[in-house]
């Protein structure tokens, strides 16, 4: 089932003689389930397809649905996009982006309550999501006082709270070391498989993306196959 | 889970120094609206423990606090024969200052007649006074004790009783004696004055030498006994049959042409517009001056707390989080530190007023006042670290660490 498309997006940065055209006519469909990469350097546009994605980065034209919601057409379509990221998306963040005032559960039980949820149900379900991805043990800590690598795990951990149909990558292992960043790229794999989300992961870093299902490369604002 | 909280405890020695800042800040505002209340209180004290609803004071003055007044002391008797009177008292009222060590303690004369209205409402220690001369009743806020001796003018008084909270309009702690005591301490001279005064008497009139001898010595004896005379008061107070009747009694002891008539409510009146009008307007303008400080000083602290986490707010927009949630969290954070900064003050304010020199009155209405303007001081200043907070793009929470 098709739960990303991209249609003819093309988005341009400043008017006149400064306009920078940072994506051009970018087509995209990403299915439940499936793991793509975006890879490119840095400026290629990468980073503005995600955020137009994510709805928090107005395109210049095009389309954008999202679980068969059409959330952009040559305009945004009134949708509450932040709702629309709230139940159907995760994102996970090169710099994690964990709330820094709380601890590990209350970082997971947060998308959940956001959502509405309550927190006798928010924190045993947290819980068995830092258990998922063997972090539990940390549960009491605060981000700062666990590792690079478990503030990852945590992070994502908080990007499946809310079942998204759609988990959104950015960079997730630039600040990782190597080792690290292959295991946190296995885990996303696993995540795709198990949670039957569609995975787009964002990554300069071609070492990264084996065993992906696709890998889009991007240059210049323009996506090749 | 509650994000304001959990942010707070990040932040939270500096949290708790605003709030005890804060709260040194409102305890000089509740203090400021005690003193006014005190004030207040102190000003109308006497006229309010006075039993009389009538004041007759002389003519063409606003006695006897507001302007000086001086009547003779017999016109009580006609007063008193005043159809609905029940009974009418001269008082008089003097402030003395009186040395004590190195310090001087000033005084609020109290004289009244024994048996009649305007003598201590009630007694702590000791009793009332009971002897026409000699002895007095002082308040308790004056630090004398029963049994003290208070040298004034030319006698020497004894402390039989003490009473409590009657102070002069001007907040000094008051003293009662016997009207006699106080028209000798107010009006009598010395026998330096009285010698003087004879011989200036006796002199101006052995110069009328057209005037018969018989006559001339009568006269001379008149005008000295006249100059000596000190049976005056300040006010004749009077209590009514019927407190109703007070308008028509007032309008009956005008008609003499020689009296002015107040009612309580009047006499009180006066006393407010003489005494409190400017302190009034004084103390309001410090309690605005600081409320608008402590506004601002919330106002700064939450927007530097707002700056702190503008990638954490990029972050809960980016995951969903409503602007309600943002705003939430802001605005609790605010109200919870001028609610802590109220409950600093008043804690503060409540062991300590009883210690400040001027009367100082608690009002659970000022206060409850004061808690809604903080209340609505803390949304206002809320508002700016809440527009910062909504303009923050989410996606500087993409960018790198």
């Amino acid at each position: 089932m098709e739960v990303v498309r991209v249609e003819n997006l093309t988005k341009i940065y400043g008017r006149g003689d400064a306009q920078t055209l940072a994506l051009i006519d970018a087509n995209l469909s990403v299915e439940s389930g499936e793991l793509i990469a975006l890879l490119g350097p840095s400026g290629s546009g990468k980073t503005t397809l995600l955020t137009s994605i994510c709805c928090i980065n107005e395109p210049t034209r095009g389309r954008i649905e999202l679980d068969g919601v059409c959330v952009f057409d040559e305009g945004w379509t009134g949708m509450d996009v932040r709702a629309v990221r709230r139940q159907k998306m995760g994102v996970i963040f090169q710099a994690y982006n964990l709330i820094p005032f709380l601890t590990v559960l209350e970082n997971v039980a947060l998308m959940l309550t956001l959502n509405g949820i309550g927190q006798d149900e928010a924190q045993p379900r947290a819980l068995e999501l830092l258990e998922y991805l063997e972090i539990a043990h940390r549960w009491h800590h605060y981000p700062s006082e666990i590792s690079g690598g478990e503030q990852q795990r945590v992070a994502i951990a908080r990007a499946l709270a809310n079942n998204p149909k759609v988990l959104l990558a950015d960079e997730p292992t630039a600040a990782l070391d190597t080792e690290r960043g292959k295991i946190v790229m296995s885990l996303l794999r696993r995540l795709s498989r198990e949670k039957n989300a569609a995975v787009i992961v964002v990554t300069h870093d071609v070492r990264m993306v084996e065993g992906f299902d696709r890998v889009y490369h991007i240059a210049d604002g323009r996506i090749q196959n | 889970m509650n994000l304001a909280i959990r942010d707070i405890r990040r932040h939270k020695t500096r949290f708790l120094l605003t709030c005890i800042g804060l709260g040194l800040l409102l305890t000089v505002v509740m203090a400021m609206s005690g003193i006014y209340r005190g004030l207040i209180g102190d000003a109308t004290r006497v006229v309010e423990a006075t039993p009389a609803q009538i004041w007759v004071v002389q003519k063409d003055t606003r006695g006897p606090f507001a302007e000086s007044s001086r009547l003779p002391e017999d016109i009580e008797h006609s007063i008193a024969a005043v159809e609905g009177v029940r009974r009418a008292s001269p008082v008089s009222f003097q402030y003395v200052q009186i040395p004590r060590g190195d310090k001087a303690i000033r005084l609020f004369l109290i004289g009244y007649k024994l048996g009649g209205i305007g003598g201590p409402p009630v007694i702590v220690a000791g009793r009332t006074i009971t002897k026409k001369h000699y002895e007095m009743v002082a308040d308790r806020k004056s630090g004398y004790a029963v049994g003290d001796t208070i040298h004034l003018g030319l006698e020497n008084y004894t402390v039989v009783g003490l009473t409590q909270g009657m102070t002069s309009p001007a907040g000094d702690p008051a003293a009662f004696v016997s009207l006699a005591d106080a028209q000798i301490i107010q009006f009598q001279l010395d026998n330096d004055a009285i010698r003087n005064n004879r011989e200036r008497v006796v002199s101006t009139y052995a110069q009328l030498a057209s005037m018969n001898p018989f006559m001339r010595d009568k006269a001379t004896t008149k005008a000295l006994a006249a100059a000596e005379n000190p049976h005056f008061a300040n006010a004749i107070v009077a209590e009514l049959e019927d407190p109703s009747m007070g308008p028509e009694v007032a309008n009956y002891v005008r008609r003499w042409n020689h009296y002015q008539v107040f009612s309580s409510e009047q006499e009180r009146e006066l006393l407010l517009k003489g005494f409190i009008e400017k302190s009034q307007k004084q103390l309001w303008l410090f309690r605005t001056i600081l409320v608008i400080v402590s506004g601002v000083i919330i106002a700064l602290i939450i927007y530097t707390l707002t700056m702190d986490k503008l990638r954490e707010i990029a972050t809960l927009k980016i995951i969903g989080a409503a602007d309600r949630t943002i705003i939430n969290m802001i605005l609790q954070q605010s109200l919870l530190m001028g609610l802590i900064g109220f409950a600093v003050g008043y804690a503060l304010i409540k062991k300590t007023y009883t210690l400040y020199p001027r009367t100082t009155i608690l009002q659970p209405l000022d206060m409850m006042v004061l808690l809604g303007i903080v209340v609505v001081i803390c949304v206002l200043a809320s508002v700016l670290g809440i527009w910062r907070a909504l303009k923050v793009d989410p996606g500087t929470a993409l960018s790198g660490g």
